[in-house]
């Protein structure tokens, strides 16, 4: 069957079940209850320190075909997913569900234990080499890529059991409140394990560095968490945290980060309580400079600014050009420094950040987010996950729940990637649908969707010029040749949920 | 026809495929493909086909597309001319031109291409860029060696050598190039761009600079980095006062015309032909500058 | 005489760019195209005509060419190809004299 954008749904996917076409980004109206907990408890005299990782997760009743869980805080820096996945292999265990927030080069130990049948399967997030893997039929079961809200979701709806979670934590108390804001391998915010810990039937902390009872600040609290083992090393800082993030110097994208100041200019949105988010790269940083120095020049004050935080949005805020920062995930020392020190500075798990099925989530007072992507198309429809040759390289992240969240959501990418034309008659693979994509900023050109005339005469008032996002595509195809369409078997191999558990597209094996 | 604007000429290596591609996009009025100072000698022949190619396959929209060929005198110069010239250019910068000679060597060439390939007559334009001491001492003559010929350039670094002075930051040794240029430029009709602004990072200097030959009266200036062109444009927008006065001059002479009245008078003061022409490059600038 | 193996290069590894080295040999028969391009996929095939065309429209039938590309347009492609074989001709006429 065709879901509502048009891509072929099967109704049933061998090894998930039924499947729930995506029917719109704001149609579902959720049905069931939240996942509920056997109650668990702990004596007075019970001690959660163990004194090794291999006793915690025979403690935990580690089984074949289990689901663990895993959080990506310590980035291309972190040791525990290799750690874990290492001793389980050892214990000769089978069969297991990995479900972790995102995966880096880090953890290409990961492709070993997929040939060894540890792991026979993948849901949230996948990378490179695991995402080719996937690409080229290395699972059974298809991986089922979710977004941060959407994972959350999954979880606190039942849908995603986690078995054990797994929790590298930079600090750690001996019974187990955990913070990441201090030790050796700090990270910051631990808002994409808040979940898991909450809702997993097995919570086991990993840390490098234990401290006396109690610690303070609490980021997750004593009461979500079975076990604390102390290790030499969680992970390495150099890739956990970037000394200082610059904004790039290319003059090419400094062009894209100059317009998308002016189109957020244009918006109206740019007043007092303005709300904004954009990611860690270098033109999503010089974005967030210009913007800046616009909300100086004209002497507002925003509400907040969310999401992935860098030293830049550390330094509005204490320049007093946001009243607060909402932060799922600290990019760089500043970052940490600021979670620590700065009372506004606030710590956010993923489900406050973007799950669309709570009582209300930050993205939804979001006046603009910055994102990318790896294609767009004359739908305004945004992939992430694939790249031009089919192959599976991405994780979504927060992209399709801050592109339905904020009132105005720009891509900004260059046209090209190399010869690859990023703005194409047709995306491989929809990630976020075009109904909630506004915006698309290239350095040869602006082209706003056409379902929002507002914006649409705005910046005409503004006389910022506008192109239609079929022309711009035909720029890049006179630029580079009309690429070769990849070519896919039948097989299923990935599934993208939508943020609210719905279908939007499936990923089939490149030939 | 609309003049063109020529706030800022943007340099761009000839063998540079990721420049010469993306050479459109940041907003300069023109790009000078350069075959000449960026290029190594063993390069010269890899890029004049990169560049020539460029010329036939990218599509630069409204931008002048220039290219700066090696001298006559070097064993480049016919070559680059023979290979570019069929690939059409909007015009082709010459450099080191000291006598009329010169010109005419360039005008006799794009004559024969122009034939052969059945061009335009007199479409590629010359601008010729002064870089001696006899180049400058000729240069009232050069201005008006050529239909082709719609801007003249010098270069600060070789005419500086040249003539023994010390380049600096500052720029005071190039008072008399400037101002003669200026004057040859204005009496030839045509119009005149000042030299680069080396200091790529020093954005408070290149305004500085670039105020100073404005108001002198240039009409524009070369620039080395992407980064230059929005200084640039900037201090030839137009203020808003400066618009306004302009729009009232335009209305005045519209209003003129209708009721068939001769000379008229705004403010006190005769508008003739002179200022309704400057009243209307007010408003191209702030045209330009998205100002209207 | 000594066998004339005559090679040109021209190109860089830049991004965009394309390092293309060409070598004409007595024992080479036909055209051999070496490729290595991060778009070999979307655009492998339309990147080997582009070779041969210039080729073809150089006359030359025999030789042996191999293309680093790194993302780079199809005019920039031609440029480089023709820019090598013209290097390896200029050398072969150079050794002749």
């Amino acid at each position: 069957m065709k879901n509502k954008i048009g891509r072929e749904i099967p109704d049933e996917i061998k090894g998930i079940g039924k499947i729930k076409p995506f029917m719109g980004a704001f149609s579902t109206i959720p049905s069931c209850d939240r996942m509920s907990l056997p109650i668990t408890f702990k004596n007075r005299d019970e001690k959660k320190i163990i004194s090794n990782l291999k006793e915690a997760v025979k403690k935990a009743g580690i089984k074949d075909g289990m689901t663990v869980s895993f959080h990506h805080h310590l980035r291309n820096g972190d040791y525990v997913v290799a750690m874990v996945l290492d001793l389980l292999a050892d214990l000769g265990i089978k069969n297991l569900t990995i479900a972790p927030t995102a995966l880096f080069p880090v953890h290409k130990s990961v492709t070993k234990h997929i040939e060894s049948g540890l792991v026979s399967s993948i849901q949230g997030s996948v990378n490179g080499p695991i995402g080719a893997l996937s690409s080229h039929g290395a699972f059974d079961v298809p991986v089922i890529l979710r977004s941060h809200g959407g994972r959350a979701r999954a979880i606190e709806a039942g849908e995603l059991k986690i078995d054990i979670a797994f929790i590298a934590a930079p600090s750690a108390d001996q019974y187990g409140n955990l913070n990441g804001i201090e030790g050796p391998s700090a990270c910051g915010s631990l808002g994409y394990a808040m979940t898991d810990a909450m809702c997993a039937d097995k919570v086991i902390a990993i840390t490098d560095h234990l401290v006396d009872y109690p610690l303070f600040p609490i980021s997750i609290p004593q009461i979500y968490v079975d076990y604390v083992v102390q290790v030499d090393k969680i992970g390495d800082p150099k890739g956990i945290t970037s000394g200082t993030l610059e904004i790039t110097k290319n003059p090419l994208r400094l062009v894209i980060a100059r317009r998308v100041a002016e189109i957020i200019e244009a918006s109206g949105l740019l007043k007092n309580g303005f709300s904004f988010q954009a990611g860690a790269g270098g033109t999503s940083l010089a974005v967030t400079q210009f913007v800046a120095e616009k909300m100086t020049e004209m002497g507002i004050r925003g509400s907040f600014g969310s999401g992935g935080i860098t030293g830049y949005f550390v330094k509005m805020l204490k320049e007093n050009l946001f009243k607060s920062l909402f932060d799922v995930q600290s990019f760089d020392l500043e970052a940490v420094q600021s979670l620590k020190d700065n009372p506004n500075h606030l710590e956010m798990s993923a489900s406050f950040y973007a799950n669309p099925h709570n009582r209300g989530c930050v993205v939804n007072n979001l006046d603009a987010v910055i994102l990318g992507a790896t294609q767009i198309d004359h739908h305004f429809n945004v992939n992430v996950n694939t790249e031009s040759d089919g192959v599976l390289l991405h994780g979504i992240g927060g992209h399709m729940d801050t592109a339905a969240g904020a009132k105005l959501t720009i891509i900004a990418t260059p046209l090209l990637r190399g010869r690859i034309p990023i703005v194409v008659d047709k995306v491989i693979t929809v990630t976020s649908p075009g109904e909630t994509v506004d915006v698309l900023v290239t350095e040869r050109g602006i082209a706003v969707n056409p379902n929002r005339k507002d914006l649409i005469d705005k910046f005409k008032e503004a006389k910022i010029s506008l192109k239609n996002i079929q022309d711009l595509s035909k720029e890049a195809y006179d630029l580079t040749g009309i690429p070769e369409e990849p070519r896919f078997t039948e097989k299923i191999i990935g599934m993208v949920e939508y943020r609210d558990g719905t279908v939007i597209d499936v990923i089939r094996q490149v030939k | 026809m609309k003049k063109r604007l020529r706030r800022t000429a943007l340099y761009v290596p000839g063998n540079d495929p990721s420049m010469i591609q993306n050479a459109g996009i940041f907003g300069s009025d023109a790009i000078v493909l350069d075959l000449e100072d960026a290029v190594s000698v063993n390069e010269k022949d890899a890029a004049r086909l990169l560049v020539r190619n460029a010329l036939k396959n990218i599509n630069y929209g409204n931008t002048e597309v220039i290219v700066r060929i090696n001298s006559f005198f070097t064993p480049f110069g016919k070559d680059d001319l023979e290979i570019i010239g069929r690939a059409h250019p909007d015009g082709i910068r010459v450099p080191k031109v000291e006598t009329i000679q010169d010109i005419q060597n360039i005008e006799k060439f794009l004559d024969r291409i122009e034939a052969e390939e059945k061009f335009e007559k007199n479409s590629i334009k010359i601008l010729p860029s002064i870089e001696s001491a006899l180049g400058l001492f000729n240069v009232f003559e050069i201005a008006k060696a050529s239909q082709r010929i719609e801007v003249i350039n010098f270069g600060a670094e070789d005419y500086t050598a040249d003539i023994g002075a010390e380049r600096t930051k500052e720029g005071k040794e190039l008072f008399d190039i400037r101002t003669r240029m200026l004057l040859a430029a204005r009496v030839a009709g045509i119009e005149v761009q000042d030299s680069v602004f080396a200091h790529v990072r020093d954005t408070e200097g290149l305004i500085r600079e670039t105020q100073f030959i404005k108001q002198l009266g240039f009409d524009g200036k070369s620039v080395i980095h992407p980064s230059q062109i929005l200084p640039v444009h900037q201090v030839f927008t137009p203020s808003q006062e400066e618009i306004a006065r302009a729009k009232r001059i335009i209305f005045a002479i519209k209003e003129a015309e209708k009721k068939k009245s001769g000379v008229i008078s705004l403010d006190g003061r005769m508008v003739d032909a002179p200022v309704v022409a400057k009243a209307r490059r007010v408003l191209d600038y702030a045209q330009a500058a998205g100002l209207l | 005489m000594k066998d004339q193996v005559n090679i040109g290069q021209a190109g860089t590894l830049e991004s965009s760019d394309v390092l293309v080295f060409v070598r004409f040999s007595p024992q080479q028969k036909g055209i051999k195209i070496d490729l290595e391009s991060p778009s070999e996929k979307c655009f492998g095939k339309m990147i080997l005509k582009s070779i041969e065309d210039v080729l073809n429209d150089l006359g030359i039938w025999n030789i042996y060419i191999k293309v680093h590309d790194r993302g780079a347009l199809d005019c920039t492609i031609r440029a480089r190809v023709e820019t090598a074989v013209k290097r390896a001709q200029k050398n072969k006429g150079e050794q002749e004299e």
